[in-house]
């Protein structure tokens, strides 16, 4: 699918307190379909709350969310994730005492049918069912993401970069049309980042997935991201192409309180590595 | 077609036993369970019969508490509800005693649906207490509703009747109750190969995250309460017909407890884990009156001794697993059959 110029993705005036504190003020902006859009921002700027309130998590006290011009606000998570939203965490929340292939097997859900009776009986449709779920996870899923021999291990014995892939992974199994990535190469080294990269891309290229992604990683950024939007303090500040925003004095100022773009691209870097 | 390899390969990953030695042993197990009423006497045909009763009854506390993670002390209510349900249905309605205990199990299923619904707000222990509530307001009922459940001289039972035979003997128990333990269990393991079971895992594991990947909380957690009571409700109406009477006092407080002991001991989270759990529980009694009969010849009042001993070990294994093997007689299995590996079916 080639991206295009409809919005698979509005926020609209989304308003988001905790207590007293505004998390989110009034943020709207949007992911063409087909796109890949970075959320950027300092720590604390809201981008993981702007994640929560578009799976469904949070609740914003006003604003919508619309999916391809559809308001979802008020859906549960459950059915947000039916219609097409998928994400993966900041803090990883793979199930850790589960295989690496029922992590994955777990994003399908909402797409399944079996009932519980068909599910004691393990009738025919059940066993169909598990049975295409099964391929189309080796297939399509393990083989992309090349995760084949770790597929029989608990996820509590592999590397932080393997696990963040497999949360990928299970994102994908959910059949997504949006992808939420909360920082997805956080805390890899440079050859699993630009494994990374790859997916993304390949995901956005192959699969037609709109990717919405939080990261702090200017380079990545740079490199596959179609749009960008910057959050401070709970405001949307800047926005547009990667390099016009890099260059946005506002943008370094939030960073640094300067208008340096040059000391930006070190500080996120710095941000990026730890 | 390419995929036809492909697709045998994965049915057979899916299978409940996916390996040969698995299934002779399966075999030979089942074997043994048709060779068991012919070969033991009525004592030990009483007590294979208690623990297969308890087995189901254990097994569908391991869905809700093991699977799921949703504390419940509440199952022995349950147990209480289908006997009752089957005594009623004997009594007033005289219907089959196959539909008496699917009766059993769709009463005390829906009655698990109402005591589950604190679980969305409340966990743990808070759940756990919500469960003896229920627990105590039930008994309140069976002991004042007189016109349904005798009050405190309770309901005798009618013999379960096949055509042309009541089935009164252990022996002829043994012929319904095991086969209705061995489907309750297969379906127990079967759960777990699909969707549903995978949900169940991801709520007990971390369940907000269970709902932004589409599984819906409540919903799935009533389910767990359903299933788990279901089980309940047809143990009780089993043991209905195993005892011909019941009483408020059929199902105390306890048995909940001994439950959740089993399934500690046993393994939670595993279908075997129960199983073992049930069995082993059931069994460790008798054999210490066993002990206390041998031992008796030379340790004056051993007799009396024997239910201060049984408390003392019941909780001493409830601690002991706890601490030493959390995950349960399941586990040690597992680890002696990695120990003798695939034998002796070497492949
Ligand atoms: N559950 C919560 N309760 C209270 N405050 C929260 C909660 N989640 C986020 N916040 C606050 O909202 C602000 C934005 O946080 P977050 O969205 O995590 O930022 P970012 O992901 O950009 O680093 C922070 O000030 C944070 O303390
Ligand atoms: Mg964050």
């Amino acid at each position: 699918m080639r991206m295009s110029d409809a919005a698979a993705l509005k926020v609209a005036g989304v308003t988001l307190s905790f207590g007293g504190v505004k998390a989110l003020r009034d943020v709207s902006f949007e992911a063409k379909a087909g796109s890949i859009t970075a959320v950027i921002g300092p720590n604390g700027a809201g981008k993981t709350s702007v994640f929560n309130c578009i799976s469904g998590f949070y609740r914003p006290s006003s604003g919508q969310v619309l999916l391809d011009g559809q308001d979802i606000s008020a859906l549960r998570p459950p059915r947000r994730a039916a219609l097409g939203i998928a994400r993966s965490f900041q803090n990883i929340a793979l199930f850790r005492g589960m295989t690496v292939l029922d992590n994955i097997k777990l994003g399908r859900h909402a797409h399944m049918k079996t009932n519980l009776l068909q599910a004691m009986l393990y009738s025919g449709a059940a066993a169909r069912e598990e049975e295409a779920l099964r391929r189309d996870v080796e297939e399509r899923i393990i083989d992309f993401l090349e995760i084949d021999h770790i597929r029989n291990m608990p996820v509590s014995v592999l590397s932080y970069g393997l696990q963040k892939r497999v949360e990928l992974a299970r994102a994908l199994a959910m059949q997504p049309r949006i992808l939420l990535l909360d920082e997805p190469v956080a805390g890899m080294n440079r050859e699993e980042t630009e494994d990374m990269a790859r997916f993304i891309l390949d995901v956005k290229e192959e699969w037609g997935v709109t990717i919405l992604m939080v990261e702090h990683d200017m380079g990545l950024i740079m490199d596959i991201s179609d749009h960008v939007t910057v959050l401070n303090f709970g405001e949307v500040i800047a926005e547009g192409l990667p390099a016009e925003v890099q260059a946005d004095p506002h943008v370094a100022e939030a960073y640094l309180g300067s208008g340096d773009p040059a000391a930006l691209m070190k500080r996120l870097h710095e941000e990026a590595e730890h | 077609m390419i995929i036809g390899t492909a697709k045998e390969s994965y049915r057979a990953d899916e299978a409940l036993l996916t390996t040969k030695p698995q299934r002779v042993w399966m075999a030979i197990f089942l074997a043994f369970l048709v060779i068991v009423p012919f070969s033991v006497n009525d004592y030990w045909l009483y007590m294979v019969c208690l623990m297969t009763i308890n087995v189901v009854a254990a097994t569908g506390l391991n869905i809700l508490t093991g699977f799921t993670g949703q504390v419940s002390l509440g199952q022995a209510a349950f147990m209480a509800v289908g006997a009752y349900t089957v005594a009623w249905m004997e009594r007033d309605l005289g219907t089959p005693f196959l539909v008496n205990l699917v009766g059993a199990g769709l009463a005390a299923a829906a009655l698990g649906i109402v005591v589950g619904i604190p679980s969305l707000r409340v966990k743990g222990l808070y759940l756990a207490i919500a469960t003896i509530a229920a627990s105590f307001i039930l008994h309140f009922v069976f002991v004042h509703w007189e016109s349904v459940t005798g009050g405190n001289t309770g309901i005798n039972v009618a013999p379960a009747r096949i055509p042309g035979m009541e089935l009164t003997t252990y022996f002829q128990l043994y012929w319904v109750i095991m086969p209705v333990t061995i489907i309750m269990v297969v379906a127990a393991a079967n759960i777990f190969r699909t969707r549903i079971g995978r949900a169940f895992i991801a709520i007990r594991d971390r369940d907000i995250s269970a709902e932004v990947l589409g599984i819906p909380l409540l919903q799935y957690k009533l389910m767990s309460f359903a299933i788990a009571s279901f089980y309940a409700g047809v143990a009780g109406g089993m043991w209905a017909y195993f005892f011909r009477v019941v009483t408020p006092e059929s199902f105390p407080f306890m048995m909940s407890i001994f439950l959740l002991a089993a399934i500690i001991v046993g393994g939670m989270g595993t279908i075997l884990g129960g199983v073992v759990g049930a069995v082993f529980m059931t069994i460790t009694p008798e054999l210490l009156r066993f002990v206390v009969e041998w031992v008796s010849p030379w340790v004056p009042n051993a007799g009396t001794l024997l239910s201060p001993v049984r408390t003392i070990v019941f909780g001493g294994l409830i601690i002991g697993f706890l601490v030493f093997e959390p995950q349960g007689l399941a586990e040690i299995i597992q680890r002696v059959r990695r120990f003798f590996r695939l034998w002796p079916f070497r492949t």
